[in-house]
């Protein structure tokens, strides 16, 4: 069953186009992840797909519940069931604990403490709920900002570079979180990474978007061993340098 | 006093949910609207005085109400002069913001209400610094409150109004201990709004 559905998608920036000529499907369930060199407009495209804005041109659609939604048909209701990681998180200058509890809170959810303390407690940072964000490590900062998401149980999560800068014990915390969430919740997760390593180790099905264009899609063991296009080649080879 | 807390009370109503909605909505007259707050956070007190007389004063359009020289033209005054302080610091400490903290709130499934109170919640600091400035303003001030009050005698007579009146007559103890008065309340004031901005975290 197809979740996202983008055609022709196009999106521009005042003068600057940032993407173009998009088709892509995703099924459910899947970890899909994106690959690119930087200022490809990854950010942008899971900006879209998180329908937080709508595409210049063209048709970016999620099917939640048996319902085809758009930027524009989707109640909050609909909207709840996404969720987001941005590249770089912006916390409430508040504690730890408020950050994580925050999506509870405004859904109105009853036993908002012992969720996030099981939250914290599978991020490592139980220690820290007290703490005030400002204070965190970079490290520390992308694991509140995954909990927080995660807390809300997203049918799709929507992952912006979750691990870059990170030490290879931060970056195994959080891989290890989200497939745990991808077994148990049938989670679909849409992964933007530069480490091609990580896409390797995760995803289902990679896609390469290269100055505004996604250039190829494949599985995961089609687009590392046998890809289609030049430019993947050389792109997984490294001679596109970025 | 009670002049200033309740004009302060109606500024803070008014200004705090305008403010918000001004740097938040894309409204088309925003560079406009937004000089004139900026005008209106430096408004001459005198000058507000005179035009509330003038519209309060029995030739004046709401003359019939007989508010002249009563507590409630004080409060108008007093409103006028602090209601763009409020809006003006409330604003531009929203707009402070950090940009990304919408998409942010709305990516957590906030809604616009929801995304409202929560910057509101983050300019905290700002919105109470506006409310400082507004209530700086309104207690010190002499001009409108003189004019449109009159500083009747236990009626419309107010701290800053008795300073001059007592300055006036020569009785300068009087005056000072009344100047030290409206000093201490600015002091404890500010103090007090610092120990909850500290309590809140
Ligand atoms: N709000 C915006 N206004 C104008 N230009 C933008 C905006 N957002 C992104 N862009 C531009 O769009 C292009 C793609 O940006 P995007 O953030 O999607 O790239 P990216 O692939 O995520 O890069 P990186 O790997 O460095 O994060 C960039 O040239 C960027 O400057
Ligand atoms: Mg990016």
């Amino acid at each position: 069953m197809s979740l996202y559905q983008l055609e022709h998608v196009e999106h521009v920036y005042r003068e600057t186009t940032v993407l173009k000529h998009l088709n892509l499907t995703i099924t459910a369930g899947e970890i899909f992840a994106l690959v690119g060199p930087s200022g490809a407009g990854k950010s942008t495209l899971l900006r879209l797909m998180a329908l937080l804005e709508p595409p210049s041109e063209g048709k970016v659609q999620i099917e939640l519940n048996g319902k085809p939604l758009t930027y524009h048909k989707a109640s909050i209701t609909d909207r709840r069931q996404l969720g987001m990681v941005f590249q770089r998180p912006t916390m409430l200058t508040r504690s730890v604990y408020a950050n994580v509890a925050f999506g509870l809170h405004l859904r109105g959810q009853h036993g908002v403490q012992s969720q996030v303390k099981h939250m914290l407690e599978a991020v490592a940072l139980q220690h820290l709920a007290q703490r005030r964000v400002q204070s965190l490590s970079g490290g520390e900062l992308q694991r509140v900002a995954l909990a927080r998401a995660l807390i809300l149980q997203p049918k799709v999560l929507l992952l912006d570079e979750p691990t870059a800068n990170l030490d290879p014990y931060n970056i195994g915390i959080i891989e290890n979180l989200v497939r745990r969430h991808h077994d148990e919740d049938g989670t679909t997760i849409i992964i933007v990474t530069h480490n091609v390593f990580q896409a390797k180790r995760l995803a289902d099905r990679v896609g390469l978007l290269l100055e505004s264009e996604l250039i190829e899609v494949a599985d995961t063991d089609t687009f590392f061993n046998h890809p289609q296009d030049p430019r993947t080649q050389a792109f997984l080879s490294g001679d596109l340098i970025y | 006093m009670q002049v200033t807390i309740t004009a302060l009370s109606i500024s803070a109503v008014v200004g705090i949910p305008c403010g918000a909605w001004f740097a938040l909505s894309k409204l088309p007259g925003k560079r406009i609207l937004t000089t004139f707050i900026y005008t209106g956070m430096g408004l001459p007190p005198v000058v507000v005085g005179l035009v509330v007389y003038l519209f309060l004063s029995r030739q004046g359009v709401f003359g019939d109400l007989g508010w002249l020289f009563s507590f409630r033209a004080m409060v108008i005054a007093q409103v006028i002069l602090a209601t763009p302080l409020v809006i003006g610091i409330t604003m531009s400490s929203i707009l402070g913001l950090d940009p990304n903290l919408r998409p942010q709130l709305r990516a957590l499934g906030a809604t616009e209400w929801q995304i409202t109170r929560a910057l509101l919640f983050e300019a905290r600091f700002g919105v109470i610094l506006g409310l400082v400035a507004g209530f700086g303003a309104i207690i010190s001030e002499v001009g409108a409150v003189m004019l449109v009050g009159g500083n009747i005698d236990g009626r419309t007579r107010v701290l800053t109004t008795a300073i001059v009146l007592e300055t006036q007559r020569g009785h300068f103890e009087v005056a000072l201990a009344l100047g030290i008065i409206l000093l201490s309340i600015s002091f404890a004031t500010n103090f007090l709004l610092m120990i909850l901005q500290g309590r809140r975290w």
